[in-house]
Protein backbone atom coordinates (compact mmCIF):
# COMPACT_ATOMS: atom_id res chain seq x y z
CA UNK A 1 0.00 0.00 0.00
CA UNK A 2 1.48 3.44 -1.19
CA UNK A 3 1.88 6.42 1.54
CA UNK A 4 -1.33 8.27 1.88
CA UNK A 5 -0.86 11.35 0.55
CA UNK A 6 -3.71 12.74 2.25
CA UNK A 7 -1.96 12.55 5.58
CA UNK A 8 -0.01 15.85 5.19
CA UNK A 9 -0.84 17.82 8.20
CA UNK A 10 -1.67 15.44 10.78
CA UNK A 11 -0.12 15.95 14.21
CA UNK A 12 0.97 13.40 16.78
CA UNK A 13 1.33 13.93 20.58
CA UNK A 14 2.06 16.06 23.03
CA UNK A 15 3.57 12.58 24.30
CA UNK A 16 5.09 11.81 27.55
CA UNK A 17 8.04 14.06 28.59
CA UNK A 18 11.43 12.82 27.85
CA UNK A 19 13.84 13.49 30.47
CA UNK A 20 17.64 14.30 29.22
CA UNK A 21 19.98 12.37 31.59
CA UNK A 22 24.17 12.56 32.22
CA UNK A 23 24.46 9.33 31.42
CA UNK A 24 22.34 9.15 27.94
CA UNK A 25 24.19 12.54 26.79
CA UNK A 26 28.17 10.65 27.62
CA UNK A 27 27.11 7.50 25.73
CA UNK A 28 25.56 9.80 22.60
CA UNK A 29 29.09 11.79 22.97
CA UNK A 30 30.60 8.27 23.14
CA UNK A 31 29.04 7.25 19.95
CA UNK A 32 29.50 10.41 17.66
CA UNK A 33 32.90 10.87 19.03
CA UNK A 34 31.98 14.17 20.36
CA UNK A 35 35.13 14.75 22.64
CA UNK A 36 34.18 18.17 24.31
CA UNK A 37 34.27 17.81 28.53
CA UNK A 38 31.19 20.08 28.29
CA UNK A 39 29.10 16.51 27.58
CA UNK A 40 30.88 14.49 29.95
CA UNK A 41 32.07 16.63 33.02
CA UNK A 42 29.38 19.00 35.01
CA UNK A 43 32.08 21.13 36.29
CA UNK A 44 33.73 21.48 32.34
CA UNK A 45 29.79 21.75 31.63
CA UNK A 46 28.88 24.88 33.93
CA UNK A 47 32.26 26.68 33.26
CA UNK A 48 31.14 27.04 29.72
CA UNK A 49 27.83 28.34 31.05
CA UNK A 50 25.73 25.70 30.80
CA UNK A 51 23.44 24.43 33.81
CA UNK A 52 24.54 20.90 33.37
CA UNK A 53 26.03 18.76 30.98
CA UNK A 54 25.23 19.78 27.34
CA UNK A 55 24.27 17.67 24.34
CA UNK A 56 25.39 17.26 21.28
CA UNK A 57 24.41 18.35 18.08
CA UNK A 58 22.10 16.05 16.86
CA UNK A 59 21.26 14.58 20.19
CA UNK A 60 17.69 15.80 19.36
CA UNK A 61 17.09 12.87 17.14
CA UNK A 62 17.17 10.47 20.26
CA UNK A 63 13.81 12.69 21.34
CA UNK A 64 12.27 13.00 17.83
CA UNK A 65 12.58 9.33 16.23
CA UNK A 66 10.59 8.56 19.22
CA UNK A 67 7.93 10.88 17.89
CA UNK A 68 8.66 10.02 14.38
CA UNK A 69 7.46 6.54 15.00
CA UNK A 70 4.13 7.34 15.92
CA UNK A 71 4.05 8.35 12.18
CA UNK A 72 5.64 5.42 10.30
CA UNK A 73 3.56 3.29 12.57
CA UNK A 74 0.28 4.98 11.76
CA UNK A 75 -1.80 2.66 9.17
CA UNK A 76 -3.73 5.34 8.10
CA UNK A 77 -0.15 7.45 7.11
CA UNK A 78 1.21 3.42 5.27
CA UNK A 79 5.03 3.77 5.60
CA UNK A 80 6.00 0.39 4.52
CA UNK A 81 9.33 0.50 7.28
CA UNK A 82 11.26 -1.92 5.22
CA UNK A 83 11.40 0.45 2.07
CA UNK A 84 12.32 3.46 4.22
CA UNK A 85 15.47 5.55 3.50
CA UNK A 86 16.21 8.25 5.26
CA UNK A 87 16.76 11.44 2.94
CA UNK A 88 17.35 14.63 4.80
CA UNK A 89 17.64 16.10 8.44
CA UNK A 90 17.96 19.46 9.83
CA UNK A 91 17.82 20.56 13.56
CA UNK A 92 17.24 24.13 14.46
CA UNK A 93 17.96 24.73 18.25
CA UNK A 94 16.34 27.71 19.84
CA UNK A 95 19.18 26.74 23.03
CA UNK A 96 21.17 23.39 23.12
CA UNK A 97 19.41 20.49 25.81
CA UNK A 98 21.03 19.75 28.87
CA UNK A 99 20.56 17.27 30.98
CA UNK A 100 17.51 17.93 33.18
CA UNK A 101 15.12 19.06 30.63
CA UNK A 102 12.31 17.33 30.39
CA UNK A 103 11.26 17.46 26.77
CA UNK A 104 7.74 17.37 25.39
CA UNK A 105 7.46 17.21 21.49
CA UNK A 106 4.59 17.10 19.35
CA UNK A 107 5.19 15.96 15.54
CA UNK A 108 3.03 17.99 12.15
CA UNK A 109 3.43 16.17 8.80
CA UNK A 110 4.18 18.98 6.92
CA UNK A 111 4.76 17.52 3.50
CA UNK A 112 4.21 14.39 1.46
CA UNK A 113 4.99 14.77 -2.38
CA UNK A 114 5.06 11.76 -4.39
CA UNK A 115 6.84 10.67 -7.75
CA UNK A 116 8.52 7.92 -9.62
CA UNK A 117 7.22 4.89 -6.93
CA UNK A 118 8.90 7.13 -4.12
CA UNK A 119 6.92 9.49 -1.71
CA UNK A 120 8.96 11.70 0.48
CA UNK A 121 7.58 12.20 3.90
CA UNK A 122 8.54 15.39 5.88
CA UNK A 123 7.78 15.49 9.48
CA UNK A 124 8.39 18.05 11.84
CA UNK A 125 9.06 17.37 15.51
CA UNK A 126 8.64 20.34 17.68
CA UNK A 127 10.09 20.33 21.39
CA UNK A 128 9.14 22.10 24.45
CA UNK A 129 11.23 22.20 27.82
CA UNK A 130 8.87 21.65 31.08
CA UNK A 131 7.83 25.66 30.80
CA UNK A 132 6.33 25.19 27.41
CA UNK A 133 9.57 27.72 25.61
CA UNK A 134 10.78 25.99 22.86
CA UNK A 135 13.96 24.16 22.48
CA UNK A 136 14.17 22.47 18.86
CA UNK A 137 12.88 22.21 15.50
CA UNK A 138 13.82 19.23 13.84
CA UNK A 139 12.82 18.10 9.97
CA UNK A 140 13.10 15.00 8.59
CA UNK A 141 12.42 13.63 5.31
CA UNK A 142 11.79 9.64 4.90
CA UNK A 143 11.73 8.87 1.03
CA UNK A 144 9.58 5.54 1.03
CA UNK A 145 9.68 3.23 -1.93
CA UNK A 146 6.76 1.72 -2.95
CA UNK A 147 7.17 -2.23 -2.93
CA UNK A 148 7.42 -3.97 -6.17
CA UNK B 1 33.07 32.40 36.69
CA UNK B 2 32.01 31.30 32.57
CA UNK B 3 34.19 31.53 30.01
CA UNK B 4 32.13 31.31 26.52
CA UNK B 5 33.40 28.70 23.57
CA UNK B 6 32.44 30.37 21.32
CA UNK B 7 34.71 31.07 18.25
CA UNK B 8 35.48 35.39 17.91
CA UNK B 9 33.87 36.25 14.73
CA UNK B 10 36.78 38.89 13.58
CA UNK B 11 38.94 37.65 11.38
CA UNK B 12 36.85 34.56 9.93
CA UNK B 13 37.52 34.17 6.64
CA UNK B 14 35.14 32.98 4.13
CA UNK B 15 36.78 29.32 2.48
CA UNK B 16 38.85 29.09 5.74
CA UNK B 17 39.19 25.46 6.73
CA UNK B 18 38.48 25.25 10.68
CA UNK B 19 38.69 21.52 11.55
CA UNK B 20 39.16 18.48 9.72
CA UNK B 21 38.76 14.58 10.80
CA UNK B 22 38.70 11.20 9.62
CA UNK B 23 36.37 8.89 11.20
CA UNK B 24 36.37 4.96 11.16
CA UNK B 25 33.51 2.99 11.41
CA UNK B 26 33.07 -0.14 12.16
CA UNK B 27 30.39 -3.06 13.03
CA UNK B 28 30.40 -2.17 16.57
CA UNK B 29 30.32 1.66 16.03
CA UNK B 30 26.99 0.82 14.48
CA UNK B 31 26.07 -1.26 17.72
CA UNK B 32 26.78 1.75 19.97
CA UNK B 33 25.33 4.10 17.82
CA UNK B 34 22.13 2.01 17.86
CA UNK B 35 22.26 1.81 21.31
CA UNK B 36 22.68 5.33 22.19
CA UNK B 37 20.04 6.81 19.53
CA UNK B 38 17.35 4.03 19.67
CA UNK B 39 17.51 3.31 16.39
CA UNK B 40 17.89 -0.45 15.59
CA UNK B 41 16.80 -0.76 11.96
CA UNK B 42 18.23 -4.33 11.38
CA UNK B 43 19.68 -2.84 8.15
CA UNK B 44 22.09 -1.20 10.57
CA UNK B 45 23.83 -4.79 12.16
CA UNK B 46 22.53 -7.13 9.94
CA UNK B 47 23.66 -8.46 6.61
CA UNK B 48 20.97 -10.78 6.13
CA UNK B 49 17.89 -8.14 6.48
CA UNK B 50 19.96 -5.44 4.47
CA UNK B 51 20.78 -7.63 1.29
CA UNK B 52 16.96 -8.46 1.40
CA UNK B 53 16.19 -4.95 1.05
CA UNK B 54 18.83 -4.81 -1.79
CA UNK B 55 21.99 -2.96 -0.04
CA UNK B 56 25.00 -4.28 -0.78
CA UNK B 57 25.31 -5.04 2.71
CA UNK B 58 25.20 -3.57 6.29
CA UNK B 59 25.25 0.67 6.58
CA UNK B 60 25.90 2.74 8.68
CA UNK B 61 22.83 5.02 10.25
CA UNK B 62 22.59 8.25 8.20
CA UNK B 63 22.27 9.73 11.27
CA UNK B 64 25.72 8.63 12.75
CA UNK B 65 27.45 9.94 9.98
CA UNK B 66 25.40 13.25 10.20
CA UNK B 67 26.10 13.09 14.17
CA UNK B 68 30.05 12.82 13.57
CA UNK B 69 30.67 15.50 11.31
CA UNK B 70 28.77 17.42 13.90
CA UNK B 71 31.41 16.71 16.51
CA UNK B 72 34.22 17.83 13.87
CA UNK B 73 32.32 21.47 13.51
CA UNK B 74 32.19 20.79 17.62
CA UNK B 75 35.61 20.86 17.93
CA UNK B 76 36.10 24.09 16.16
CA UNK B 77 32.78 25.56 17.52
CA UNK B 78 32.73 24.25 21.19
CA UNK B 79 29.88 22.53 22.77
CA UNK B 80 26.42 23.85 22.44
CA UNK B 81 27.22 26.07 20.03
CA UNK B 82 25.47 25.59 16.61
CA UNK B 83 22.25 26.55 16.39
CA UNK B 84 21.28 25.07 12.82
CA UNK B 85 22.86 22.11 11.11
CA UNK B 86 20.95 20.27 7.77
CA UNK B 87 22.45 17.64 5.43
CA UNK B 88 21.23 15.31 2.56
CA UNK B 89 21.88 11.64 2.85
CA UNK B 90 23.16 10.81 -0.52
CA UNK B 91 25.20 8.14 -0.56
CA UNK B 92 24.67 4.79 1.95
CA UNK B 93 28.30 3.96 3.84
CA UNK B 94 28.86 0.12 3.73
CA UNK B 95 30.42 -1.23 6.93
CA UNK B 96 32.50 -4.35 6.24
CA UNK B 97 32.62 -7.53 8.85
CA UNK B 98 35.56 -7.55 9.86
CA UNK B 99 37.33 -3.94 8.52
CA UNK B 100 35.85 -0.34 9.00
CA UNK B 101 34.90 2.23 6.50
CA UNK B 102 36.40 5.76 6.71
CA UNK B 103 34.75 9.00 6.40
CA UNK B 104 37.13 12.21 5.75
CA UNK B 105 35.19 15.28 7.07
CA UNK B 106 36.30 18.66 6.12
CA UNK B 107 34.93 21.75 8.13
CA UNK B 108 35.06 25.10 5.94
CA UNK B 109 33.43 28.62 6.52
CA UNK B 110 30.60 28.89 3.54
CA UNK B 111 29.12 32.27 5.10
CA UNK B 112 29.62 34.84 7.06
CA UNK B 113 26.58 36.92 8.81
CA UNK B 114 28.00 40.11 10.08
CA UNK B 115 24.77 41.85 11.76
CA UNK B 116 23.87 37.85 13.62
CA UNK B 117 27.42 37.37 14.14
CA UNK B 118 27.41 33.73 12.88
CA UNK B 119 29.32 31.78 10.32
CA UNK B 120 27.94 29.33 8.08
CA UNK B 121 29.96 26.10 8.51
CA UNK B 122 29.75 23.72 5.30
CA UNK B 123 30.95 20.06 5.39
CA UNK B 124 32.36 18.10 3.02
CA UNK B 125 32.02 14.02 4.00
CA UNK B 126 33.56 11.60 1.86
CA UNK B 127 34.20 8.10 1.93
CA UNK B 128 36.72 7.15 -0.74
CA UNK B 129 35.32 8.90 -4.20
CA UNK B 130 31.85 9.26 -3.16
CA UNK B 131 30.79 12.38 -1.06
CA UNK B 132 28.15 11.03 1.41
CA UNK B 133 26.02 14.15 2.63
CA UNK B 134 24.81 16.89 0.31
CA UNK B 135 23.58 20.30 1.77
CA UNK B 136 25.93 19.71 4.96
CA UNK B 137 25.59 23.05 6.60
CA UNK B 138 25.92 24.09 10.31
CA UNK B 139 25.35 27.44 11.70
CA UNK B 140 27.96 28.19 14.54
CA UNK B 141 27.23 31.13 16.95
CA UNK B 142 30.09 33.33 17.28
CA UNK B 143 31.53 35.76 20.11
Amino acid sequence: MPVNPEAVGRSYGPFEPYEVTRVKIREFADAVDAFSGAHRDVAVANAEGFADLVAPTTFAVVIAQRAEFHVVTDPEVGVDFSMVVHADERFTHVRPLVAGDVITTTVHIDSITQRAGISMVTTRSELADADGAPVSTVLSTLAVREAA
Amino acid sequence: MTESTSPSFDGLEVGQVVATREVAFTRASLVRYAGASGDFNPIHYNDVVAQEVGLPGVIAHGMLTMGAAASVVEEWAGAGNVSDYQVRFTRPITVPNPGEAVIAVTAKIGALDEERRTARVDLTVQHGEARVLGKAQAVVDCE
